[in-house]
């Protein structure tokens, strides 16, 4: 088969179509966004039928993912790290009621945090839902896995997570494609109490889920992924997952004298440990992440010998892994380089020029700093989180999609004066929606600032759910059509801005501004394609 | 034959046009390749670089280490410097000289080629200036990517390939004005080596 040149998240998204795919279901996310718009745009034609709109947010994309599943088909869920604690919901349920078509989870996680608020790591969801989990160290691999990984989620009538990192996501590599397959026929579970998870019923799923937690360990004993290599030295046994495994190696090109185990599916193989834990004399956990195979393999009282890890200090805690940290760990001294020249400086991201975020800050700090410290800005997750930096200076906080909102009420409610909410279009009908309910219930008097860009800029410019529809919907949460001003936010409506935000913040009710400009990103790029 | 190139520069410049060639010629020949992007947040005006690796052999890691690359390519001067700790000491830097001044506290351009010139292996060029004179500025990042041609480890006629394969959908013109615009700072590089 033909070789391509593929990102691991394009990789993901040609094997998903490969093994059969009718449907992805998914919210952007970095490191996650590229495996569905890759579908997306090999799916212009329509001819295949395969379901690639964006969804609302992640628990949306994980429950229609899960329907598809109950009428049979394969389905892909591809969301960042964070957006596996929005979803966690259906997705522990989903692996009580199981699945009738393959279905594959895809987590993409981002330890350093390039573009993400914390650098959690899904391994534990996969193992909190007690489904197997896939862990890719190379595009081919997750090419493979993912391929495979609807067939394997069939077999154990589960969900199957594959956890990616940012690393693997964004890089090329080349990936030999196989033959595609085709789409599953609509059917349905010959079990018509498979997905009612009434307690009667779900704790017979349970007890089933937990019966087949020995079949899972079985296929990860069996599985080509957890590859067992010996070695010459036995003084160290290594056990290394997912791409820390190619630092590892990196370090070694001609070989790893100790024994390596390399692991790339879960549970954790028991029978291949304990090979490692007889024949070495201590072990070292390379692992991507949080300390999960470590905490695993120590357990409360230990194994009799020294794990070494992320919790001893071996390896650091924070951070991802790279050549030169796995190197040291492991002895070898880095090599004499030049200093960073101290005339290199930061260079954080920052808003676009023309960008019209710009000129809501421009407006929103005038009305703001006339209350002192009457007032706080609560922001959220969007490009608009920068305006936290200079020159604006404008917003106290940015924790997670939708809490803008929530915590500007919360704030009112403890006696914050003027509490003003900054949110995106995307982010409020990710998550807003439902904190925007609460305070109309209560007729919160906080402003509430909807900045709408009509996209998803943040992550590249997707569709936003609520394009064309926020009036729409504040009204129909019950917004007082006498509070919801719209606005185009540019430098000469800058008087007419600072009045309405002033108005509206001395307003003891609940208000909405919308101000709207498309993004220029987007508008640029329209522009071209025109 | 084993090249580990840093490409950096500012989001927006787009050093991932000057990758996709780099690739496309690698891909060509079957070798090797790994190449590690950044997606996300820094794309908005902050520091963005790409680990381009390409071997004869299979490659494990997708990060450069410390000291080992070969080839530092910056479309942006400072940036170039910020992966300094990463050149080999036998490494070049090859760098447009045209600073992207989008911070506050942007050095001196007299601090900036004190620094640049403690570089022993260089090759600075005015990518735009270069361009503008072919006629396109548009075709900036492929004279950069001329200027690094001796350093990548491949033929010169293969990043010549590499060209053809991926503007030939934008036709013939297209094609021979980034041709044009690689041998000019090819020409560039070779004048900076002979002295
Ligand atoms: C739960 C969750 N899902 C996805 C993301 C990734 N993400 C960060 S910003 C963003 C886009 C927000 O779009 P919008 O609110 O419209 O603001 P814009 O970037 O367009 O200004 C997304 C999807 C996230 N941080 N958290």
């Amino acid at each position: 088969m033909d070789k391509l040149l593929l990102l691991g998240d394009e990789a993901i998204a040609q094997a998903a179509l490969d093994a059969g795919l009718s449907g992805v279901y998914a919210y952007p996310g970095t490191p996650s966004t590229e495996i569905t718009e890759y579908i997306q745009n090999t799916q212009k034609d329509k001819t295949e039928n395969i379901h690639c709109r964006w969804s609302t947010n992640e628990k949306t994309a994980m429950e229609a993912a899960l329907g598809m599943s109950f009428a049979g088909k394969r389905a892909l869920v591809c969301m960042k790290c964070v957006g596996v604690n929005v979803c966690a919901d259906p997705f522990i349920n989903s692996a009580i009621t199981g699945i009738v078509g393959g279905l594959v989870f895809v987590a993409a996680d981002d330890p350093s945090m390039h573009s993400s608020q914390d650098e959690q790591d899904s391994r534990f969801y996969g193992n909190f839902a007690m489904v197997p989990i896939l862990e890719p160290s190379s595009q081919q691999e997750a090419y493979d896995m993912v391929y495979n990984g609807f067939e394997l989620s069939e077999r154990c009538g589960v969900p199957v997570m594959l956890r990616i990192v940012t690393r693997l996501a964004h890089s090329r590599a080349g990936v030999v494609r196989r033959e595609r397959k085709p789409q599953n026929e609509l059917h349905y579970s010959k079990d018509p109490k498979q997905f009612m998870l009434l307690p009667a019923v779900a704790r017979l799923k349970y007890k089933k889920l937990l019966e087949s937690q020995k079949d899972y360990l079985e296929y990860a004993e069996e599985s080509a992924y957890n590859h067992y290599t010996d070695g010459p030295d036995k003084s160290k046994g290594v056990v290394a997952s997912g791409i820390a495994f190619n630092y590892l190696m990196e370090n070694y090109p001609e070989g790893c004298p100790f024994p390596v185990l390399k692991i790339g599916q879960y549970p954790l193989p028991e029978t291949k440990l304990r090979k490692m834990v007889t024949e070495c004399k201590e072990l070292v956990v390379v692992e991507e992440g949080y300390p999960f195979i470590e905490d695993q393999l120590k357990g409360l009282l230990g194994i009799g010998l020294t794990v070494h890890g992320k919790k001893d200090g071996w390896l650091p805690r924070a951070g991802e892994l790279n050549p030169d940290i796995v190197g040291k760990a492991f002895g070898f001294e880095l090599p004499e380089t030049p200093a960073l020249p101290e005339v290199v400086k930061n260079r954080p991201p920052s808003l676009c020029v023309g960008c019209g975020h710009r000129d809501m800050y421009d407006a929103l700090n005038a009305a703001v700093h006339e209350k002192g410290e009457d007032s706080k800005v609560f922001g959220d997750i969007g490009c608009y989180t920068l305006g936290y930096l200079p020159p604006y200076k404008a917003i106290h906080s940015c924790v997670d999609m939708g809490a803008s909102i929530t915590m500007a009420k919360g704030a009112s409610d403890a006696g914050l004066k003027y509490a003003v909410a900054v949110i995106g279009d995307s982010t409020f009908t990710h998550s807003g929606m439902t904190s925007l309910l609460d305070a109309v219930n209560e007729n919160a008097p906080i402003t509430v600032i909807i900045s709408d860009n009509e996209t998803t800029a943040m992550t590249g410019g997707q569709d936003s759910a609520g394009t064309g529809k926020i009036e729409a919907i504040c009204l129909g949460l019950g917004v007082d059509p006498e509070h919801l001003k719209v606005l185009v936010p540019l430098k000469k409506n800058h008087d007419e801005m600072v009045e309405t935000i002033r108005l509206e913040m001395n307003y003891r009710g609940l208000s909405v501004i919308i101000p709207r400009r498309e993004c220029i990103q987007t508008a640029s790029r329209k522009n071209k394609n025109k | 034959m084993k090249t580990d190139i840093i490409l950096s520069g500012v989001g927006g410049q787009g050093i991932l046009s000057i990758a996709a060639v780099i690739g496309e010629a690698a891909v060509h020949r079957n070798l090797y390749m790994k190449q590690a992007e950044v997606h996300g947040m820094s794309q908005r005006g902050g520091d963005v670089q790409s680990n381009l690796r390409i071997s004869d052999k299979p490659i494990h890691s997708d990060l450069i280490a410390k000291g080992k690359a070969d080839l530092i390519l910056s479309l942006e001067p400072m940036e170039a410097l910020r992966y300094l700790p990463y050149l080999s000491k036998e490494g070049w830097i090859v760098t447009n000289s045209t600073p992207f001044n989008n911070i506050p506290d942007y050095p001196e351009s007299s601090d900036l080629q004190k620094a640049l010139d403690a570089v022993p292996n260089k090759v600075i060029l005015d990518i735009d200036s270069i361009a503008k004179e072919l006629g396109s500025i548009r075709v900036s990042n492929i004279v950069m990517l001329g200027a690094a041609t001796p350093f990548i480890g491949m033929d010169y006629e293969e990043i010549e390939k590499g060209i053809r394969r991926i503007f030939s959908r934008k036709g013939e013109d297209i094609v021979n004005m980034n041709l044009k615009a690689l041998a000019a700072g090819k020409a560039v590089a070779d004048s900076h080596m002979k002295h």
